[in-house]
This record gives C-alpha cells, sequence and structure tokens, in this order.
C-alpha cells in the first residue's frame, strides 16, 4: 500500500510549536509512506491540488493528512481524495493543531507528539477499508401521531405541499385540547372559530388519511422505510353508512352513566356519543363499557331509530398496516391530575387544595369549559356544586409546576397567561365579581404577552397577589385559601366561592409507551426529546422522526403551530431526493464468527439489529446471526464492544485499526 | 532510559462527539496541558472494548484515561450507560490484573468543557508520574520469554534424545 502523508503549517498555528518539515521527514521512514511533504496551507486550492497531484502522479492508495481537527477538514480533505480517484475513506486525519500545537509549548515535545499521532493515522489508514455511501430509498408518506393543533398543522403544510399524510388520532375526533378552550391569550380569538375550519379542511384533503379512535400499535424500519401497524378501534357504527344526523345520540336512553371527557368531567354523555358537536369526522362511537347491549343485549334503541343500519355491535378493532417514509410526533400533553394519588413516587401531589374533594375547586380545562359558550353553562359563570355565580374566585398558579419537593421542576410555560386570561374573562362577565391570582413569577414573554397580563391587572383589575397558598378548605359555604403575601410580608386568607388551579402540563398518558413503540427517547417527565436543544429542535434523535408541540415540552398555541410547520418542513426536506445518503460508518457483522447470542441485540439503541437465518443448500437453517440493518445503525460501536466473539466490527473505526493505534503509541 | 528521563504515556479513549469536541474546544481556546497523552478517537464511548485498554498498557502505555458525554448526553442516547457499567466492572477487575486502579481513569468531558478536559488530562498525567512507570507487562513479558525458553530446550532435549 502507498501512502501519502501531509503535513500543514496551517499558517503560524501549527508550524510555530511544531517543526513540520521535521514531522514530514520522520513520517517518510514510516513502514508503507512513499510520498511525505509540508506545506503552508493544505486546506487552500494550491495545498489540495498539491494532494490531488501526488495521489495521481504517485500512484497513492492512502493519504494522511496532518492538520487541523477532523470536525473542521475531514470533508474538505476526503472530498480531494476522491476527485482524485481514490475512495474518500481511505483518508485519515492526525490532528496537530487543536490537540498539538495550541495546547503545548515546547516545541521539542510538541513535534514529538506530532510525529507520534501522524505514525498512528498511517498505521490506521493502511487497515482503512474503501467504504460506499449507503443510500436508502424514501417513501414520500407521511404519518402524523395525535390530531390536536399541532398535528392538524403537520398534516396540512404538508398534504399541500403534495405529499400523502396519514393522521392518526386515539380520540373519536381531531382538535385535541385547543377545541375545549373557550378564548385564546393574547388577542381573546375564540379558539374553536380558528380551530374548526382547518379540522374540516384536514377531513376533506384529498392527500389526507385521517384515522381517528385509532393508535400506533407497532413502528417497524427506519428513516425513509418505516412499516406502521395502527389499530382501528371498533366504533360499532359503519363509517361509510353513517350520515352523522345524531338520532342515536338523541334516542338512547343510557344518559348519565359515563362523564363526558370533553367537558372535564362536568356533564354527562349517552352510550354512543361524538365527543362534541362540531367533531371531524361526525361520526360517533358506542362506547361497550355502559351500553346495555353489551350487558343484556337488549335495547338496540340505535338499531331502530336509524335509518341507515350504520349500527355494527359486533365490530371488531382492525389492524392496518402503511408505508411510511417520515413521523411526525404530535401527541401533545395532558393536565397534571391532582386529585388522585399520582403513581409516579416523586410527585406527591397537593391534597391541600381540595381538588377533587370540593366541587368548587377546579382546573384550568374545567374553568375554560365553563367560560366556553358551548361549554355545560353555554359560557355563564356557574359553579359546579350549585350552579350560583361565583363572586369571588381565587387562581392559584404553579400547582405542580416549578416545585421541586412535590411536582415538577420544570415551568409549564402558559400557565402565567392562560391564568390571566382566565381572569380577564371572568371579569368580562362578572363584572362585580373579584378574581385573585396566587403566582410565583409572571412569565410572560412574547408578542403581546406582557402587555396582556398588565391589562388584566390594570384594566379589568385582577388582584395578583405574590405568593403560595397553603390550604384551601371549606367554611359556611366559602372556601377558605389561607396562603402568603411574601410582598407585605404576611399572611392573607380570602374566603372564595371558585378555585381554579392553574395545574402542571405534563407528557401525554403513555408518552413513554409509544415512545418506546416509535424508538424515540424522553426525559424523565416523558416528554420527547430532541436531537440538539440548540440546533435540532425539531428532530428528535432517530433519522426520520420529528417533534411538534407540547409532546417535546409545554408550549403555547403558536409555538406548536409553528414547531408543526418546521416538522411539516422537515419531512420535506427529507422528501426532497428520491434516494438517502448517509456515511458509511455503520457496524458489521463476520456471519461466519457469529455465534448467535444476540447481546448486541441488547445494547443497540436503535433497534439495528436484525436476526439472519443461515440455511444450507436444502433450504434448512443451520444458524440464526446477528445483521446489522444500515438503514437503522447510527454507528455507535456499543455492539462492538459488547460482542463477546468479537464478530462485529464498526467500519472506520474497527478493533484491527484501533489495535494499530494503540500499537503505534 | 534513567529514572529521571522517564515521561508518563498516557493513552486516552475518547469519544467523537463529546470528549474529543472537548479537547478540540481546550485547543482553539488556547488552554495548555502535557503533551504525555495521545487521543485515539472513537464514535462513542460504549464502543471502547476493555482490550482496548489491556492492549494499551501490554504496547507500553502507563496510564489509560475514558472519556466520553456526560450520562443522559450520548449522541447515541444509551451508549454512556453501557460505558459506565462496563467500566464500573472492569475497574474491580483492574487489580486483580496487578494493575492500580489510579492508571485508568474515567471522565465524562462534554464538548463545551475544554477547561475541565485540561484539568482531567492534567489529574491524569500527575497521577501516573506519582505511580511511576507501568513494569507489570515488562516484567510478565520477561517471566513469558523464560517460560518459553525453558520448554524450547526441553523440545531440544525431547528431540536429541529421540533422534
Amino acid at each position: 500500500m502507498k501512502i501519502g502523508v501531509f503535513i500543514c503549517h496551517c499558517g503560524e498555528n501549527i508550524g510555530r510549536t511544531v517543526d513540520c518539515p521535521r514531522v514530514s521527514k520522520a513520517a517518510e521512514w514510516f513502514p508503507g509512506v512513499v510520498h511525505s511533504v509540508d506545506y503552508k496551507y493544505m486546506c487552500s486550492d494550491p495545498g489540495q491540488n498539491m494532494i490531488k497531484d501526488a495521489i495521481r502522479e504517485k500512484g497513492l492508495d492512502a493519504i494522511v493528512v496532518g492538520s487541523c481537527s477532523p470536525h473542521m477538514h475531514e470533508k474538505t480533505f476526503r472530498k480531494a481524495a476522491l476527485d482524485a480517484g481514490i475512495n474518500p475513506f481511505l483518508c485519515e486525519m492526525a490532528n496537530l493543531r487543536e490537540h498539538v500545537s495550541w495546547v503545548h509549548d515546547d516545541i521539542e515535545e510538541a513535534t514529538q507528539k506530532a510525529i507520534d499521532l501522524t505514525r498512528m493515522a498511517v498505521e490506521k489508514v493502511k487497515r482503512n477499508q474503501p467504504l460506499a455511501t449507503i443510500k436508502v430509498p424514501v417513501t414520500k408518506r407521511t404519518l402524523v401521531i395525535g390530531g390536536g393543533i399541532a398535528g392538524i398543522q403537520a398534516a396540512l403544510d404538508v398534504a399541500n405541499a403534495g405529499y400523502e399524510v396519514v393522521l392518526v388520532e386515539k380520540e373519536p375526533s381531531i382538535g385535541g385540547h385547543m377545541s375545549q378552550l373557550s378564548e385564546t391569550f393574547p388577542t381573546l380569538d375564540c379558539s374553536q372559530c380558528i380551530l374548526t375550519p382547518r379540522m374540516v379542511e384536514v377531513y376533506q384533503h384529498p392527500k389526507i388519511k385521517l384515522m381517528t379512535y385509532s393508535e400506533v400499535e407497532k413502528v417497524e424500519g427506519f428513516i425513509g422505510n418505516f412499516h406502521v401497524t395502527i389499530r382501528q378501534k371498533a366504533r360499532h357504527i359503519d363509517a361509510s353508512k353513517c350520515t352523522g344526523c345524531g338520532l342515536c345520540i338523541t334516542k338512547c336512553p343510557i344518559r348519565k352513566k359515563a362523564f363526558n371527557s370533553f367537558e372535564e368531567g362536568m356533564a354527562y354523555r349517552p352510550a354512543v356519543y361524538v365527543p362534541f358537536p362540531q367533531a371531524v369526522p361526525n361520526i360517533p362511537v358506542i362506547d361497550e363499557t355502559v351500553c346495555t347491549y353489551y350487558k343484556n343485549g337488549k335495547c338496540g334503541v340505535c338499531v331502530k331509530v336509524c335509518g341507515r343500519e350504520a349500527i355494527m355491535f359486533d365490530q371488531q378493532d382492525k389492524l392496518v398496516t402503511e408505508e411510511i417514509g417520515a413521523i411526525i410526533m404530535a401527541t401533545g400533553y395532558k393536565l397534571y391530575d391532582i386529585s388522585k394519588k399520582p403513581d409516579d413516587s416523586f410527585i406527591k401531589g397537593y391534597g391541600e387544595y381540595g381538588y377533587g374533594k370540593y366541587k368548587d375547586v377546579i382546573d384550568g380545562l374545567q374553568f375554560e369549559r365553563i367560560a366556553s359558550a358551548s361549554g355545560p353553562t353555554s359560557g355563564e359563570f356557574k359553579r359546579p356544586s350549585d350552579g350560583k355565580e361565583p363572586k369571588k374566585v381565587v387562581f392559584i398558579q404553579c400547582v405542580g409546576s416549578r416545585d421541586d419537593s412535590k411536582g415538577f421542576s420544570y415551568c409549564s410555560k402558559i400557565c402565567c397567561m392562560y391564568t390571566a386570561k382566565h381572569a380577564m374573562l371572568y371579569k368580562h362577565k362578572v363584572h362585580d365579581g373579584e378574581a385573585y391570582v396566587f403566582y410565583m413569577d409572571i412569565r410572560s414573554g412574547g408578542k403581546m404577552y406582557e402587555e396582556f397580563v398588565r391589562r388584566a391587572i390594570e384594566e379589568d383589575g385582577v388582584k395578583y397577589v405574590r405568593g403560595r397558598v397553603s390550604k384551601v378548605y371549606e367554611q359556611n359555604g366559602k372556601y377558605i385559601v389561607k396562603g402568603e403575601d411574601t410582598i407585605a410580608g404576611m399572611p392573607v386568607e380570602i374566603e372564595a366561592d371558585m378555585v381554579v388551579l392553574a395545574t402542571a402540563m405534563i407528557a401525554q398518558e403513555n408518552a413513554s409507551t409509544l415512545a418506546q413503540t416509535v424508538g424515540i427517547p424522553y426525559d424523565k417527565y416523558g416528554f420527547f426529546n430532541e436531537a440538539h436543544p440548540k440546533l435540532r429542535p425539531i428532530e428528535s434523535t432517530t433519522g426520520g422522526i420529528f417533534l411538534a408541540g407540547a409532546c417535546q415540552s409545554p408550549k403555547d398555541i403558536p409555538e406548536s403551530v409553528a414547531m408543526a410547520s418546521a416538522a411539516a418542513a422537515k419531512t420535506m426536506v427529507l422528501f426532497g431526493s428520491d434516494m438517502l445518503e448517509r456515511e458509511p460508518v455503520v457496524a458489521r457483522v463476520n456471519e461466519l464468527l457469529c455465534g448467535g447470542c444476540f447481546y448486541c441485540r441488547k445494547v443497540c439503541p436503535y433497534s439495528a439489529i436484525e436476526v439472519r437465518e443461515i440455511k444450507d443448500r436444502n433450504g434448512v437453517v443451520i444458524k440464526e446471526v446477528a445483521y446489522v440493518n444500515d438503514g437503522l445503525c447510527q454507528g455507535c460501536g456499543t455492539c462492538t464492544a459488547t460482542c463477546p466473539s468479537k464478530s462485529v466490527e464498526l467500519m472506520g473505526f474497527t478493533n484491527e485499526q484501533i489495535f494499530a493505534q494503540i500499537a503505534a503509541l | 532510559m534513567t529514572e529521571e528521563k522517564w515521561e508518563p504515556k498516557v493513552v486516552a479513549f475518547v469519544c467523537n462527539w463529546c470528549t474529543y469536541t472537548g479537547a478540540d474546544l481546550a485547543g482553539t481556546s488556547r488552554l495548555k496541558y502535557p503533551a504525555n497523552m495521545k487521543m485515539i478517537r472513537v464514535m462513542c464511548s460504549g464502543g471502547i472494548d476493555p482490550v482496548f485498554i489491556i492492549k494499551a498498557f501490554e504496547r507500553g502505555a502507563d496510564g489509560v484515561l475514558i472519556s466520553g458525554c456526560h450520562p443522559g448526553d450520548c449522541h447515541y442516547n444509551a451508549g454512556n450507560f453501557h460505558a459506565r457499567r462496563r467500566w464500573t466492572m472492569f475497574h474491580q477487575l483492574l487489580e486483580y490484573l496487578g494493575i492500580d486502579k489510579n492508571r485508568l481513569q474515567f471522565s465524562w468531558v462534554s464538548a463545551s468543557e475544554g477547561k475541565k478536559f485540561v484539568d482531567v488530562v492534567s489529574k491524569v498525567v500527575n497521577d501516573v508520574r506519582e505511580l511511576g512507570p507501568f513494569k507489570g507487562y515488562k516484567e510478565l513479558n520477561s517471566e513469558f520469554t523464560a517460560v518459553v525458553n525453558g520448554l524450547k530446550q526441553e523440545v531440544n532435549k525431547a528431540e536429541a534424545v529421540n533422534g
């Protein structure tokens, strides 16, 4: 093998502390080196031409460039190698700048180290194998998981760009939490008025396949080539026949057995129902757990009234598989339910606020439903216990958020804003009412956000008290809120008619299970992890899976929408080419050596190890060996260190290469 | 080589994403550390085989440093968790092999911790300098050679007898 060594002075950056001519002279004597030179700027055009000419003239098989960090110029020199006709992966770099000249003062020491590093690189490059970039085809279809505002936005953006979308929503209707909201900050737009047109657009879009009442069951494959299994839960209604007339809903005799989850448990719903009047699709669902038919086979009123014969009591769950190229996670959040004892050991709950014990202690989403014109009170402020108009309402912020001792360490971000909105909405309707807000800090960063909070305080007269509430208890039909005003430095007691808790936004139920199904990492709270907190906030670390909205961390509507559009743009980047190219730093299995223990499978963070059956000529399986899927493997090499028989190697960093480097020390 | 001239030889196995980049940052920030340490880049600390360390000691290293991303920050999600478990166990075995535990050190250095990298390297080099040259394998080698020579003689004798 003929190796060329090129030592760069980097102007004076390397040359000042490393005697470059001496390094290149020393390199001439390394076994295999046939050509060794030094030059002022190797990365410059003349420098690169020098490399290319040497490769062509001397017939070099591999090159070592002693210059800066490979993170800086590896691509440059690999390109030069390619241009001169050798495989780009037969180029190695010795880091003589960041790791030598810039960190050492003594010329003798630095030069000696530079020689050693160059020798190590030469020994490594001798064992480099020519590699080819990996090309994988792309299926240009997107799966969006979650049909809230983020999922809707992402689906519409991708579909409008001309690519097919499968939108999966676990509830019977899309719309998510935004459809429950009354008005939105800071403009006080009616939430449903701005959302429902988009829901209809999704439903009617020719490129969007909407699958409601469905859940993702299994995800296999890799970027550009996912195979997704989706469970379509049985609605017990034939969607192709149902016209959405709603007769079954009005005639169903089971009226008070199930709480309406859309109304946050403040109303009942029949056994056959749509979550809310504007549901998309407007096709009801029969709740097996309360329907009389499933108890004793009787009733069947809905069957009698349905003129279209759409009721199907015997309908079963259906598994559908879809071929997908990119996945957008938009599963959203839920509110921390403080009524029951939380199962996570690190959350202790807030029993002292009496949520679940007193009917008039409610959370933010319940307040939204009370304030909403389509809610259980038709938008009139009536408290849940006796339907009276509350004259004094206390809002408590940071219930569960920013609380290391009892709740979650993070800030839920939107509570300051929606509490200001709640207090404002209340004051707009109950002019003689009083609204108190207990807060820790007001965090109102965002366009027109701070102004909105000031408006609540200055124009609408909402009283802000800085401090925590220690206890809420009932006395003579009033709720006594005991807290502290830390600015006045004294305890406060307020006799309230209603208490609203701004409970923390937490990860969706089963978010971690879904993350494991899909194969993306999540943090200790269950929020999905982004690939890089600053520069790759949209991508998960798994290729081809993107994040949108509050499934990544608490977010408000504009942020969720922005993130959804960004995720849509990311999928379009992926779909911009027919084949995907990536660096060939992947693991390879020597099938002759592999004993089939599959320890590698257990440690692989990407589920990239598959089982391959080795058959003899009669088709009988002789043994099972590990097989690395190039599309999934990201090249960490954890399998190589785990393999007991050393039959798996990381391309570009093989054991042989590393041993050679050690030997050359 | 006389004792005064002896300089410790330290090998570092570092991950591409955190510690190697952290070392680059140390360079960019023009921080100084001893030149005794040479780095071998791997993609992830999870891919560092204990055999590499043994091999380094065998090939004359006086100390070894292993460094990767902080637990939880791994570029590959979980590689450094595997590494951490592996090293906790391997460290226990080291004394059994007759190697002082201080000759093998682990640390987590992120891409933004150029200063920490310098501190870690300086500490390792100082610790190894205090321990002195590592002779374990050299002694073993001479022992091994003696055994082999002994065997050879016996074989020769046997051959002579069998003629």
